[in-house]
């Protein structure tokens, strides 16, 4: 390994050769560009292309030849040479430039035009070269910074430091970016600020008339209204399940704990397609109650009612998380100190328990509404009339009457409202946090709940309890029987074999099922995002919380926000950015990983900070000092340690590849379908069964990664621990 | 110049507006154990890891072996360092630690256990080859660290703090370990310490340092008998500091105070100036004499009395060996002050 790499650095570097590469062999676009006079040329790289007319490649091309040529003349030092960074710099610059100087359809800037006629022609977009181009100089950058000390001199963190800002910034910033434009500019390029204030001040947006009468609000202060009214719910459910857990000797706590991490790994919209099912007006639960007690079915639960339903059994289980923590988070002592002061448990809970858990009430509100301002699966199977963002998004976009400019505009206002609320989380909460547990053990022991409260809290959990049952009954079941919603539990297979017929024939497996497409497109989808989300999540987290670098708090903001942009926001800012060149990649498979990865990274990203806090940081030095290089390092020392870590950050990019639906379903395409947003066809088409039945086998899957995940990376971990009992554990294992 | 193992020249290590280290100087010869003494955020740590190559100086230069390594990460410098904490690899066997190094280098992962093997009989840990660093004994894991440190014959090997994880009973027996594996393998030693009496007595020379700049460098010896301020005085050891004011008198320089005086050995140019004299260097005996004092309080310490004593230039700290006569509180005594003892630490010459 060693050898090869010293090979490699005599010869210039990694990055140096990737780039000679990249502009000299590698077809530098995607999709072959209108042909020249010339006709096509043979490689298609950025050199072939450029002497054939397109001459805006040279001086990308120039840019690296010249930095090879400064390996040469200035010798092994030459990255800290005065010129390199100048001339690596302007090579990124000059690629990006060129890329947006040149469109589709022609030049945006008339020189370009006059000094190369077969601009006037348009290139594609960038692909293969031009992408391993940019990713070169980046490097180059980087080590170039590393030379003048950046990072300490560590070229892995220096370049890990320039390549996750550079990926950031076209996969997150840039599609935010182009989204603002979008809603600014109209298509032919004129700058529309009064169609923008026109369409901002829109009463269909602004219109509060449902607060006094019965006539519509507007949909912005609809999904306020929704937001508020399932983080208040969310919270108090999520409280009293917490106390109850926390606080008193029921039995089923595990029972509990273990329903609470269902919604994790529920499919979108079957949460609602279960609702349906029962409280619907040909619900089981609307027929029960017109048999007993003669109320008369309606129409009710579609609507507001309908999705703060479905909203709230899917964020209790998160706000029950967050304040469980903080109900054991409590130093017991404080709760006893008050008793001997006289107070009663009421008032013990009134004046110490509550003050105490404030703060987390706060962040777990806070948490329910970002999710229900960003959800998109239950809205759009139970919202009936009531209009949110992010579903009158969806249909400006998908709709009949496609409308980016609006879709941008309503995106923009989406956006707005969560980092808001994101802000106040970090600002507001972050800091009113009491921490009450100290390293010291304190003796003591939990106060009761008091007596007045365990009724109408255990009435709530019970509620929610046999709600949520009912609710994953009908998916557990709903799939293999004929018609669950008409209660015919004749058990069947025909929804199944719909999606997942298959036949062993002479010439091998064939797949009938409708879905096998979308499931094998999720599959490889969700397991290339989930190394990929891990790898980049944790080498952020390691670079945030283990280098020093100019700029680091700029940096860590960006991948935090990166985490507030709701999923429907990114689709359409995925739609904005890269419908066109110079990156066109929607309709592409890779769109639906680069989505899942820069959605999901900033959860690696946690876990990693969260693992590396542990481990002290002398660990590292002493590698370092001992002759590990910034990447043996992470590689012998820093990964094997956060193990834990890289598991949660799989498990739940994977997951999360599986059922996410509200960016997605903006990106996926006939070829590359994906399960969430097949399913959402057959509930739109009223096939529940069948989407039900998809669901059950979505979960089953996500059970069966999940455990295979943790036999893979478990057993490394057990296997070390029998490597230590061993005599005969091949020393110096590295 | 050029046998030096580390040279430093005017180097300066600032985080933002903090200065850690500022505009230091100094040389370390091979073979040579050489101390960073002073208070916690003095920047002796800092300079430690400019050494190692953990920090890059904002300015300056460093040597190391007569090769520039001033921008050069500690992967690329040839240094073994013991940590504090030590450091050991906790998912790493005691072998897999000790051959990290000559591997993570591309070395012959057989060549590597061999000389591993070799090092670790050295130190005495041959059969525990196969531990993991949590089944150890705390001398042991560090008797490792050291092990590990020193398996690639590092250029300069540095201690960060080694006896602060150590039990106070242990520490002599450690420290001298640590100087007699340093002369064993003649190896340039860097060592860091707050500890004034384990700087005193495992070092070569001692550099003190104090807010970010060294106050003197010197051997211990020099440092504890000729301070050249209050700062190192009082810092190493303990120190009597008297201000007062340096006269020419006809027997040689006389230094006055309030409204005492006493006759200087050798040169000292006229003006005001601070004297240091140590507890030991001054006997109390019974009866009259030339400076007379008065017992304040008697502290016995077992291998000694200390005794506060009230005089004309003060309160002094007076440090009796157990065999001297001993005195009570309030017993009139003549002090008596070696002739060599007081140092000047702290002069300004007369306009």
């Amino acid at each position: 390994m060693r050898r090869l790499g010293e090979a490699i650095e005599r010869a210039g570097g990694l990055w140096l050769l990737a780039g000679l590469v990249a502009v000299v062999l590698l077809p530098w676009y995607r999709i072959a560009p209108p042909p020249l006079e010339g006709g096509t040329t043979m490689l298609g790289s950025a050199l072939a292309e450029g002497l054939a007319g397109r001459l805006w490649l040279l001086p990308v091309v120039a840019a690296m030849l010249a930095l090879a040529a400064m390996r040469g003349v200035a010798g092994e030092r030459w990255r800290a040479h005065g010129a390199t960074l100048p001339l690596a710099v302007a090579g990124l610059a000059l690629l990006i430039f060129q890329a947006f100087a040149v469109g589709l359809r022609g030049p945006s800037v008339d020189w370009i035009a006059a000094l190369a006629p077969a601009a006037s022609l348009g290139q594609t977009g960038i692909g293969l070269g031009g992408f391993l181009a940019g990713l070169a100089f980046c490097g180059l950058i980087a080590d170039a910074l590393a030379a003048r000390g950046f990072c300490r001199g560590d070229r892995f963190a220096s370049a890990g430091v320039v390549i996750v800002v550079a990926l950031l910034s076209l996969f997150v910033f840039f599609p935010i970016f182009k989204l603002a434009t979008a809603s600014l500019v109209r298509p032919d390029g004129t700058l529309a600020f009064a169609a923008f204030g026109e369409r901002l001040m829109a009463g269909d947006l602004w219109g509060t008339a449902c607060l006094y009468s019965s006539a519509r609000c507007g949909v912005v202060v609809n999904t306020l209204i929704l937001g508020i009214l399932a983080g208040v719910i969310s919270t108090a459910l999520g409280l009293a399940l917490a106390l109850l857990v926390a606080r008193t000797s029921i039995p089923f706590k595990n029972t509990l704990r273990a329903v609470s991490i269902l919604p994790i790994i529920t499919p979108p919209f079957v949460v609602g397609v279960a609702i349906v099912v029962l409280f619907g007006r040909t619900g089981l639960v609307t027929g029960w109650m017109y048999d007993w007690f003669g109320i008369v079915p309606s129409r009710w639960i579609y609507g507001l009612p309908g999705v703060l339903l479905a909203q709230v059994l899917s964020f209790a289980p998160v706000t029950f998380l967050v304040l469980l923590g903080a109900v054991e988070a409590i130093n017991p002592t404080l709760e006893e100190a008050s008793k001997t002061l006289g107070a009663r448990p009421l008032a013990t809970f009134r004046t110490v328990t509550w003050p105490l858990l404030r703060p987390a009430l706060a962040a777990a509100f806070l948490l329910a509404f970002i999710e229900s301002l960003a959800d998109f699966g239950n809205p759009i199977v139970l919202g009936g009339g009531y209009e949110v963002l992010s579903i009158k998004i969806f249909f400006a976009v998908v709709g009949a009457r496609y409308d980016l400019g609006n879709a941008a505009m309503l995106a923009m206002i989406l956006l707005a409202l969560t980092l808001g609320a994101f802000w106040l989380q970090q600002r507001w909460v972050g800091r009113k946090s009491y921490v009450t547990v100290t390293g010291k053990s304190d003796a003591g022991l939990y106060a009761p709940l008091p007596k007045a409260m365990t009724i109408p809290v255990a009435l709530a959990a019970v509620s929610w309890v046999a709600v949520t049952l009912g609710v994953y009954a009908v998916i557990v079941i709903g799939g293999f029987v004929t018609d669950i919603g008409r209660w015919d539990l004749t058990p069947t297979f025909r929804h199944l074999s719909t999606a997942f017929s298959f036949e062993v024939g002479m010439d091998g497996l064939r797949l009938y099922g409708s879905a096998w497409n979308s499931l094998q497109t999720t599959l490889w989808v969700a397991a290339i995002a989930a190394p990929l989300t891990t790898a980049i999540g944790i080498l952020t987290a390691y670079l945030v919380s283990r280098q020093e670098f100019f700029g680091k708090r700029a940096f860590e903001f960006g991948t935090m926000l990166s985490f507030a942009i709701p999923g429907t926001v990114v689709g359409v800012s995925y739609v904005a950015a890269f419908n066109v060149p110079p990156v066109d990649i929607t309709g592409t498979a890779a769109i639906l990983i680069i989505c899942f990865v820069f959605r999901n990274m900033p959860v690696g990203m946690r876990a990693g900070i969260a693992a590396l806090a542990q481990i002290d940081r002398s660990l590292e030095e002493a590698s370092q000092t001992l002759g590990a290089r910034g990447m043996a390092s992470m590689r012998t020392v820093v990964l094997p340690l956060v193990r834990p870590a890289i598991f949660t950050a799989m498990i739940y990019s994977f997951v999360t590849a599986m059922t996410a639906v509200s960016a997605v379903i903006f990106l996926v395409s006939a070829r590359h379908n994906m399960a969430t947003a097949y399913i959402m066809g057959r509930v739109e088409n009223g096939e529940y069964p069948l989407a039900i039945a998809y669901s059950a086998v979505l979960m089953i899957i996500m059970i069966v990664c999940v455990l295979l995940i943790s036999l893979v990376i478990g057993r490394r971990k057990l296997g070390r621990r029998t490597e230590l009992q061993g005599v005969a554990a091949p020393a110096a294992a590295i | 110049m050029s046998e030096n193992a580390i040279e430093f020249t005017k180097v300066q290590k600032r985080y933002g507006a903090v200065t850690a280290v500022d505009d230091i100087s100094f040389g370390i010869r091979r073979g040579e154990l050489v101390t960073f003494l002073g208070p916690s955020g003095c920047g002796k740590t800092t300079t430690l890891r400019l050494v190692a190559g953990l920090e890059l100086p904002t300015a300056g230069q460093v040597l190391i072996a007569g090769k520039d390594v001033s921008k050069q990460p500690a992967s690329e410098r040839n240094v073994g360092m013991v940590f504090q904490s030590y450091a050991l690899f906790p998912h790493m066997s005691v072998m897999d630690n000790v051959a990290y190094g000559p591997v993570i280098r591309g070395g012959n992962k057989a060549e590597a256990v061999a000389r591993g093997r070799e090092i670790l009989s050295l130190l005495g840990l041959s059969g525990l080859e196969e531990r993991l660093p949590s089944e150890l004994s705390g001398g042991q894991q560090q008797r490792v660290a050291v092990a590990r440190a020193i398996v690639q014959q590092p250029d300069v090997l540095l201690f960060d703090e080694p006896l602060s994880n150590v039990d106070a009973k242990l520490r002599r027996r450690v420290r001298e370990e640590i100087r007699d594996l340093q002369r064993r393998f003649n190896l340039t030693a860097v060592y860091v310490t707050h500890d004034q009496e384990e700087a005193l007595a495992v070092s070569d020379r001692i550099v003190v340092m104090s807010n970010g700049r060294i106050a003197q460098i010197g051997t211990p010896s020099d440092l504890y008998e000729r301070p050249n301020s209050r700062f190192v005085a009082d810092f190493i050891g303990d120190a009597n500091l008297i201000e007062g004011t340096v006269e020419a008198g006809q027997g040689g320089p006389i230094f006055r105070a309030d409204d005492a005086a006493m006759q200087l050995a050798g040169d000292a140019t006229p003006g005001k100036a601070t004297l240091s004299i140590r507890p030991e260097r001054i006997a109390l005996r019974a009866g009259e004499g030339q400076l007379q004092g008065t017992i304040e309080t008697a502290t016995y310490l077992g291998g000694r009395t200390e005794y506060r004593v009230g005089t004309p230039f003060g309160p002094l700290l007076v440090s009796a060996p157990a065999t001297a006569p001993t005195h009570k509180v309030a017993d009139r005594v003549a002090v008596e002050i070696a002739p060599d003892a007081p140092t000047i630490v702290e002069h300004e010459r007369k306009q």
